[in-house]
């Protein structure tokens, strides 16, 4: 990091898309000051950083904030170059990147969201195919790389690792096992918890259960 | 064969927002009208994922989502750039684009689709993103600056389709007293001539929006 620079972290332990910027900032060796956030009881700093959303994570660089994790990673990947490139040098190989770091946002977001505040007995049969048939389709565009980045962690990978440490959670929630029905996708997750800048950015799945149904009482449905 | 071609619907300002970007950087295209009621086989192969338009072929490498192909196409020809060159700048934009996209639109539909008792409250909520909108506007003339960028062309749907809403369903969002700013945005932006170019007819669309509104059952 350059002399005088400050790279602070608005973000909140549990969050998934809070650890994706964590992932990026420890691929790129990016120094930085973590504070974490009291989500029921916003403080005027992310208040003053994310007025539109105030919401997590919100990167501070030199003062300057920026919101919404996927603008984050690309603006770090942007500014620290020099480093484990996360999005390819190719304008075709950038754009699917995007397109499945957006799929994820849309998909497996929107089914983790689903999964968590529902009811056990409301979850359908349906919306559990649902979801096994995105992280199959995830699994597709994977193949036989070691990451969605290819040779090395990219874009996509950083996108999705964090539900890595929430899939204990939806399996336990939705009743399902991800090596039994996403072997290669659960694989995949065990190999990239052996990266430091992974396991280090990403908690411990039973913690994450336990506040998963703290949640849930909160929303009465557990 | 034509080596750009786009997969697209007149009506849809997804579809005319990768034109506009094409246009302003003078890339010659083939365009291909898609039925959405009848999605041909060439949609389906090339986006078999999500199954919509606008889908762009590059020498027939496809490639889905509006703001994926805008990134594309602004990353391939560099004529006109829409995206700024600094880093901060950058992330701004897409900021913007996607409170565009996530936000300002899916409150709008809100107050077209929602039961009476709740179109107040799915009003407040809009107006409020939209006066967000507008203070990020502020004294600029587009939200690119002195030309249009990407955060203007992703906002064609304010720009143009929300005037036609509001003429096809009485509904009334954005007029000159409660926006503006916006308003002036507005007026600017559809005399713009590389996005005049690049809307649908307003009769045909606001034709087209009342029939779906009269009917019970409309899916975009």
């Amino acid at each position: 990091m350059a002399a005088g620079e400050q790279v602070t972290l608005l973000d909140s332990w549990a969050s998934s898309f809070g650890m994706r910027v964590r992932i990026a900032l420890a691929e790129k060796g990016v120094k930085y000051e973590y504070i974490e956030q009291d989500l029921w009881n916003k403080s005027g700093l992310l208040l003053q950083m994310n007025p539109v959303h105030k919401k997590i994570p919100v990167l501070v660089h030199n003062g300057k904030p920026v919101c919404e994790s996927l603008v984050i990673v690309q603006y770090i990947d942007e500014v620290w170059k020099d480093k484990a490139p996360l999005l390819p040098s190719d304008p075709y190989q950038r754009a699917q990147s995007r397109f499945w770091a957006d799929f994820v946002d849309r998909k497996i977001y929107e089914h983790g969201r689903m999964i968590l505040t529902t009811k056990v007995e409301d979850q359908e049969a349906a919306a559990k195919k649902d979801f096994i048939d995105t992280l199959k389709l995830m699994e597709g565009e994977l193949g036989d790389k070691p990451y969605f980045g290819g040779e090395t962690l990219g874009y996509v990978d950083v996108a999705l690792l964090p539900y890595c440490c929430w899939f204990y959670t939806y399996e336990n929630i939705l009743n399902f096992s991800l090596e039994a029905d996403c072997p290669k996708l659960n694989a995949y997750c065990k190999r990239c918890l052996q990266k430091e800048s992974v396991s280090k950015s990403l908690e411990d799945p039973k913690k994450i259960y336990d506040f998963a149904l703290m949640l849930r009482k909160k929303l009465g449905v557990e | 064969m034509a080596e750009v071609k786009l997969l697209g619907a007149w009506g849809s300002p997804f579809s005319r927002r990768v034109e506009m970007a094409l246009k302003l950087k003078g890339v010659e295209y083939e365009y291909i009208e898609e039925d959405l009621g009848n999605k041909s086989p060439l949609l389906l192969k090339y986006n078999p994922i999500h199954k919509k338009v606008p889908v762009l072929l590059h020498n027939g490498k496809p490639i889905a989502e509006s703001l994926v192909i805008l990134e594309y196409i602004d990353e391939t020809w560099k004529t006109n750039p829409i995206l700024p060159e600094d880093p901060y700048d950058k992330a701004m934009a897409r900021f913007w684009a996607k409170f565009l996209d996530d936000t300002c639109m899916p409150a709008i539909w809100q107050i077209m689709w929602s039961k009476e008792n709740q179109r107040e409250k799915a009003m407040e909520e809009a107006i409020q993103h939209l006066k967000t909108l507008e203070n990020e506007l502020k004294d600029k003339r587009f939200f690119g600056g002195e030309t249009i960028g990407l955060v203007d062309i992703v906002a064609n749907f304010i720009g143009f389709w929300l005037g036609a809403f509001q003429e096809a369903s009485g509904m009334e969002l954005v007029n000159k007293e409660r926006f503006p700013v916006l308003c002036r945005w507005i007026d600017e932006y559809v005399n713009c001539s590389v996005v005049k170019q690049n809307l649908p007819p307003r009769d045909k669309l606001i034709a087209f929006l009342q029939s779906r509104f009269s009917a019970s059952s409309w899916k975009y």
